[in-house]
This record gives C-alpha cells, sequence and structure tokens, in this order.
C-alpha cells in the first residue's frame, strides 16, 4: 500500500522583489498529522505519523524552520517571512516521522 | 547549577507539591500536563519578562482541530540582535508541546501562522528566546466549543 507524496502548495507574496524586501511564505501540505493519542474502534492505540520538522532553506541557507508536535493540526500550514537577499531557490522541505521528506520549491528573482 | 536527585526523592518531591497545590494554589496553577517542565527546558529556570511577544490566538474556538495561531515578536533582526527561538505551549492539552519556531537574522521578522489542536478550553503560551538569551512571554486562553486530538 503506497500513498503517493503529497504534493506540497506553496505561495510567496512576490516572486520579485529588492533586495531587504521581506517576502511571505505561505505552505500547505496534505498530512493526517496523526497524534498518537487517539485509538481505533478496537480501543489500540494509532501510531503517532506526524510532521514533526519544517525547514525554509533559501539558496542553499537555512532562514526558517519549526520543531512540530502532535498538537499542530492536519495539513499542516505555515506561513513566515525571509528578507530577499539573493536570487535564487526557496526550498521547503517536511520530514516525517518514518523520516520521509516531502520537498517543496519555489524560486525568487531579487534584483 | 547541578541538581542530582534520585527518581524516588524526586517523586516524593512531586507528590508533595501536588499535595501543596491541591491544598493551596488557586484554580489553574495545577500543572495539568509537561507545559511547565517545557518551559524550563526552553527557558533554563529563568523568568520570562511580558512583552515583545504578541500572541493571537481566537478568544473562542468553535473548533479545537484546526485554531489559527499567529505571533510576532518585536525585534529589529539584525546579525546583532534578534529571536532566535519561539516556544509555542498549552497547558491543557494531553501533552504540553505545540511548537518551536527557529529564526535566523535572515527571516528578517520573527513572526509565523500555523493552525494547531487544542483539547479542551486552556491557556496557550509563547515564549520567545532572543540571541542574547533574553526571554519574553506571552499567553491568551482560548475558549474550545469542541476539541481537538479526539477519537
Amino acid at each position: 500500500m503506497s500513498t503517493p507524496a503529497p504534493r506540497p502548495r506553496i505561495r510567496l507574496d512576490k516572486k520579485e522583489a529588492k533586495k531587504g524586501d521581506l517576502v511571505e511564505v505561505k505552505a500547505l501540505v496534505a498530512h493526517i498529522m496523526e497524534s498518537g493519542q487517539r485509538k481505533d474502534k478496537d480501543g489500540n492505540v494509532i501510531p503517532r505519523k506526524i510532521i514533526n520538522k519544517f525547514t525554509c532553506e533559501v539558496n542553499g541557507k537555512l532562514v526558517f524552520s519549526a520543531d512540530l508536535e502532535p498538537a499542530v493540526s492536519a495539513n499542516p500550514y505555515m506561513q513566515f517571512k525571509f528578507r530577499a537577499e539573493e536570487s535564487g531557490k526557496v526550498v521547503l522541505t517536511w520530514i516525517d516521522d518514518d523520516g520521509t521528506k516531502i520537498v517543496g520549491e519555489e524560486t525568487i528573482t531579487v534584483s | 547549577m547541578k541538581i542530582t536527585m534520585s527518581r524516588r526523592a524526586a517523586l516524593g518531591l512531586g507528590g508533595a507539591a501536588v499535595a501543596a497545590m491541591v491544598v493551596g494554589a488557586p484554580r489553574g496553577a495545577f500543572a495539568k500536563n509537561d507545559h511547565a517542565d517545557l518551559i524550563k527546558a526552553f527557558t533554563g529556570g529563568k523568568e520570562p519578562t511580558k512583552g515583545k511577544v504578541k500572541l493571537d490566538v481566537p478568544d473562542i474556538a468553535e473548533n479545537g482541530n484546526t485554531v489559527p495561531l499567529t505571533f510576532s515578536v518585536d525585534s529589529p533582526m539584525t546579525a546583532d540582535s534578534y529571536v532566535k527561538d519561539v516556544l509555542i505551549v498549552a497547558d491543557g492539552n494531553p501533552r504540553g508541546g505545540i511548537a518551536t519556531f527557529h529564526f535566523t537574522p535572515s527571516s528578517g521578522a520573527a513572526e509565523a501562522s500555523t493552525r494547531i489542536r487544542l483539547a479542551e478550553t486552556q491557556n496557550v503560551i509563547a515564549i520567545a528566546k532572543m540571541n542574547d538569551g533574553a526571554l519574553f512571554i506571552d499567553s491568551k486562553p482560548v475558549k474550545v466549543t469542541i476539541g481537538g486530538c479526539g477519537g
């Protein structure tokens, strides 16, 4: 039973920025964020399966990250900003408890 | 200073503390989950100052499964002065932790939004740690109509 890797939705509030501008990132990924505290019909605990780490790198440089707990809602939503320094790739990574990585990418042009 | 304590002694102390709280403490001071331990681990036992952090959560959340949360910390976010980490905890969930956010000077602004689960009416607490180690705190009560984390 293999489910296709979810495709994250990423939106930058601007694709072109002046150096020093703040760029707002909104990102959403489909994920159950199973808390590990719920039980199924037979009373067995449903094993925890969450995204426990989220990172944002711009041209390979870490600008923002977060450690997530089961108290983050399903389909975790992240909104944050970074300061535009140079054109390049904005890479967002979600890391699952089982080590699976979901990676999404956007480009930013800085003038 | 490092304090070493046997498991038994720790349990005994904890028991005494709980008993003391049941007798004397006002309602709300009772530790429901591990949020106080998480705060202590984050602050190193230092008392955070009220201010600089602004936590924005709804007064009333109809659906505890997805409660919007936004915070911002007043900081110039330069290499000399920036917010390093922000810890978000809740005092009424089965477990206290919600998320920890890590910023860099390149973040430009120490603010973020996400959506969280709240099992019941409780307080949400945000603590910011600056690059110089200064700590700031904000907390907000949220009234939850239908709890999250259910099942």
